[in-house]
């Protein structure tokens, strides 16, 4: 069976390499704020030591007041699994740091969440609609859009 | 030239014919060109129908043969055995409306149907369909008739070209470049092919190939006649050469744009062309019309091109497409190289049969003396091809135990 | 050769082109046959369906599952039942589970066989193989048809168990079907895994490193291709998988051959599956009475499971009301085309075209 590896483990090793960078923690996830979740996530990738080589999903859930973005992430060698969250406030232009450097299966799914969700993805090297056309209004996955 | 009744109608019968009918009518003996002008339109109204008919039940015959090798029935609605199918299919096609696109090089793009089919007919001109007997080519026994099918062949990758340089459209043209590689590359074997055939037969013209086939050549040279049909079978496009239309990796290829009745003359030229091929093949390498008594010799020829294009058939539906720059490989790799020592080996057979006196008064070989190179060649064509099949099959093709990777563990986890 | 001036090409693949297996675009530049850029354009099928699970309760849910990979609705029903179950901690019956993975890998199956059939089309073969595995895949539906009523887009599965027990035929069916399938794969692979044409045009293509597949996030064959021995069948079991034997197959070196021959190898091992589980299946449920309108309590999860593209998994959110708050679906197909510059770029159109065959994508997935 697959480890699943609760937020509050997950965020003491994250500690342990970077203070700060999680916010708070329960058992089902841990939260990492905004602005570290590009370092984070090079600790978590980081063959040596967690080693979570493979990012299974990236979600983006819109909960009107702030949008949550969720990294479900896998490690192959050692077989868990962890999810990482981050916190995006804002409606107008939310936005956060790719990670398409790190893992490139975030690629085509940051487009997907800058399509649908609307948010933002700092230095991704295409980020462009994916699945609706370019020019098209609004970002329909958002709790408040009006199709 | 004596006229010969038999079992083909031949120019020279009708040319015959008319003369007397000119010359009964009451014009003078200089009016004799009529006559030839009235027996050429003749048989070619002769050759285009019979060759168009044949065709559509051709295109009959491979659909419903495709159909069994794929567990199918095949179409089997429009006649008996579907045998109507065809003429269901022109219908449609010549009531669609023909369109030209804007961007279209009109002149060219109309006229490369045309120039497609025009060659593929010309020539079942020189092929000898009929019994022992010298002349009954169709038209003409032209003294130079397998040099005047190479030639004629030759038109077809220009008229590929035109019709994806004409549609201007991009999968068009890319399979008509792809044409033109490959058309060009496979004319070599071809001709390399047909160059061994000449060494035995001494001649150019089609029925005295026929002739001097005591032993059938490709008993005699089984590698040429490898080179030959592999060659024809790309020149005609078929899989695994068909990298022309390549319809799942070009859409249609060169005829991407075409419609209506200009599709369906380019669907009829890439039909005729096994029917062709296989009446080529039959008459350089299966004896063209030879075979026993009881049947006349055009039957002979039928049952030999029908099991020509039965393999052919067997081909397509079974194989894959190679690659472009493996077909490129194929033809100048391993083709020509085969060609050139196939000519080589019944050239040196040829010297020493000259020179231990195997030949006949007229130059030609003895029958004991084929039977000789048959069992020589047939042996020299296996171990080539073992060998060959050894360097380029198996050894590149090992294919060692999978190890895992060390980057997944699927035995260690928690609880 | 300077004096030759060449330009690229730039070539629009589909959205209508018989083999990019839907309606999806590549935008391909080519230098003269050769790839130099892929830009891969989808959402021509895009229906919104995470969307529309928004406003759907959790039961409805199903149908719009199995308008994703339209090849294998059994399996997205699969992964997304387990989901709701997990997320409503609804226990499912024994019997239920053996059904379910029973129809899941005669799915796989289906849904192989028509990889498998898709690829030699694309390879130029004139549909023989393709309709040799039409021919199972045929009877494989056929099934479905025993099972549900339904051949494609299935619905069998419910939060809590399986819509129907199967009928009686069903088992004599399934057992000759067992019987003659390893008979009919020999006779598959006789026509195609020692075909030198074949072996010509996919040994050494499009080849995915196992770093790269890990990497970039691929799942399913692609991954194991590559070497990479992962399946979550065995690496997380779901349902009953922890109580059959079978063999994960792995490729060598992830070229479009290997992705063919794993294909190939795991439908052999999900015939070994059915047959345990046919042995070891006993009567009993196959439901567990759940409410009309399932209310899970607030909270989110993530499952899923080892689909025929790849790992299959669902994202939802509850906020304790009869449909998701978000339903987010991990699709196989879309994420296995990360790669796909990568692996295209370098190789020439024919490749490209067996390339994307041997990803085997399903646009309804792709674009959900």
């Amino acid at each position: 069976m697959t480890k699943i590896i609760s937020g509050d483990e997950i965020s003491k090793s994250i500690n342990n390499a970077l203070n700060d960078a999680v916010l708070y923690s329960d058992e089902t996830a841990a939260w990492v704020s905004l602005e570290k979740i590009h370092e984070v996530c090079e600790i978590l990738k980081n063959p040596d030591g967690l080693d979570y080589s493979f990012l299974t999903a990236i979600s983006a859930v819109d909960y009107i007041e702030y949008f949550e973005i969720v990294y479900h992430l896998s490690s192959l060698r050692n077989n868990q699994s962890c999810v990482i969250k981050v916190k995006c406030n804002g409606r107008e232009n939310p936005s956060i740091d790719s990670v398409t450097d790190i893992w490139q299966s975030a690629d085509l799914q940051e487009r997907e969440i800058w399509d649908l969700m609307g948010i933002e993805f700092k230095n991704h090297p295409n980020l462009k609609r994916i699945l609706l056309w370019e020019g098209f209004d609004g970002h329909p996955l958002r709790k408040d859009f009006i199709g | 030239m004596t006229p010969t009744p038999a079992f083909f109608i031949s120019f020279y019968t009708l040319r015959d014919l008319f003369d007397n009918l000119i010359q009964s009518l009451g014009f003078g003996a200089s009016f004799g060109w009529m006559a030839g002008l009235l027996a050429g339109i003749s048989i070619s109204f002769l050759i285009i129908n019979v060759m168009v008919m044949s065709t559509a039940f051709y295109t009959w015959f491979e659909r419903r043969m495709i159909g069994r090798f794929q567990v199918r029935r095949g179409p089997n609605r429009n006649g008996p055995f579907g045998i109507l199918q065809p003429f269901a299919d022109v219908l449609k096609l010549i009531m669609k409306e023909d369109t030209i696109p804007d961007a279209a090089d009109k002149p060219v793009f109309t006229l490369a149907p045309i120039a497609l089919l025009a060659p593929t007919l010309m020539i079942m001109i020189v092929i000898p369909f009929g019994t022992y007997a010298s002349d009954q080519a169709f038209l003409s026994n032209l003294n130079i008739g397998i040099l005047f099918i190479v030639g004629v062949t030759s038109v077809n990758s220009i008229a590929i070209f035109m019709a994806g340089w004409g549609s201007r459209n991009k999968y068009a043209i890319l399979g008509s470049m792809r044409g033109a590689a490959m058309l060009i590359s496979y004319e070599i074997p071809m001709a390399l092919g047909i160059t061994s055939v000449l060494l035995l037969s001494g001649s150019l013209a089609m029925t005295q190939i026929v002739q001097s086939q005591s032993i059938w050549f490709i008993l005699v040279m089984p590698m040429g006649f490898f080179v030959f049909m592999a060659a024809s079978t790309a020149e005609m496009s078929r899989t695994p050469f068909d990298q022309i239309e390549a319809e799942s990796e070009l859409g249609s290829g060169y005829n991407t744009e075409y419609s209506g009745i200009k599709f369906a003359v380019l669907f009829l030229a890439e039909f005729m062309a096994p029917i062709v091929t296989a009446a080529v093949v039959t008459t350089l390498f299966l004896g063209g019309s030879q075979g026993f008594d009881f049947l006349p010799g055009g039957i002979w020829f039928a049952i030999k091109m029908f099991v020509l294009i039965f393999l052919l058939l067997w081909v397509r539906s079974t194989w894959p497409r190679l690659r472009i720059d493996q077909i490129m490989g194929f033809a100048w790799k391993i083709l020509f190289g085969l060609g050139l020592f196939n000519i080589f080996l019944v050239a040196v057979e040829f010297m020493v049969a000259v020179e231990l006196g195997h030949t006949k008064d007229d130059g030609s070989l003895t029958t004991e003396y084929m039977l000789i190179m048959a069992a020589v060649n047939w042996m020299v064509t296996i171990i080539a091809f073992v060998i060959l099949a050894n360097f380029v099959g198996k050894k590149k093709y090992h294919r060692p135990e999978p190890t895992a990777s060390p980057l997944a563990n699927m035995g260690i986890g928690g609880d | 050769m300077s004096t030759i001036r060449t330009e690229p090409v730039t070539i629009n693949l589909g959205p209508q082109h018989p083999s990019t297996h839907g309606v999806f675009r590549l935008r391909v530049t080519f230098d003269g046959e050769e790839i130099i850029d892929v830009e891969p354009v989808f959402g021509y099928l895009h229906r919104g369906t995470e969307k529309l699970a928004e406003s759907r309760n959790y039961v409805q849910i199903v149908t719009l599952t199995d308008r994703m990979d339209y090849v294998a609705s059994m399996s997205n029903n699969l992964a997304y039942v387990r989901t709701v179950e997990k997320l409503a901690d609804i226990d499912v019956p024994e019997r239920a589970q053996y059904i379910r993975v029973i129809s899941v890998e005669l799915q796989r199956i289906a849904s192989h066989l028509m990889a498998t059939g898709f690829l030699l089309n694309d390879l130029g073969a004139l549909a023989t193989p393709l309709v040799y595995c039409f021919r199972e895949r045929e009877r494989i539906l056929d099934l479905f048809e025993m099972l549900c009523g339904a051949r494609i887009t299935l619905s069998y599965m419910r939060p809590g168990g399986v819509f129907q027990d199967a009928p009686a035929d069903f088992w004599n069916s399934l057992n000759v079907l067992i019987s003659d399938f390893p008979n009919y794969l020999d006779e598959l692979e006789s026509l195609i895994t020692t075909n030198e044409i074949v072996l010509a045009r996919t040994i050494g293509v499009g080849l995915l490193s196992d770093t790269q597949a890990v990497d970039s996030g691929v799942s399913g064959p692609v991954l194991r291709a590559a070497s990479v021995k992962w399946d979550l069948r065995k690496a997380n079991p779901y349902e009953i998988y922890d109580r059959v034997n079978f063999d994960i197959p792995i490729g060598n070196s992830g070229d479009t051959y290997d992705r063919y021959y794993v294909r190939l190898q795991e439908m052999r091992e999900s015939i070994k599956i059915i047959s345990q589980c046919i042995e070891q299946i006993e009567p009993g449920p196959v439901r567990t009475e759940t409410p009309f309108f399932i209310r899970p309590p607030v909270g989110e999860t993530y499952s899923s499971v080892e689909g025929p593209k790849g790992e299959l998994g669902f994202y939802m959110v509850s906020d304790g009301g009869i449909s998701p708050y978000r339903c987010k679906v991990r699709a196989p197909s879309f994420i296995n085309l990360t790669p796909l510059k990568d692996m295209l770029t370098g190789w020439k159109m024919g490749d490209l075209i067996i390339i994307l065959g041997s990803i085997d994508i399903v646009l309804g997935e792709v674009d959900r």
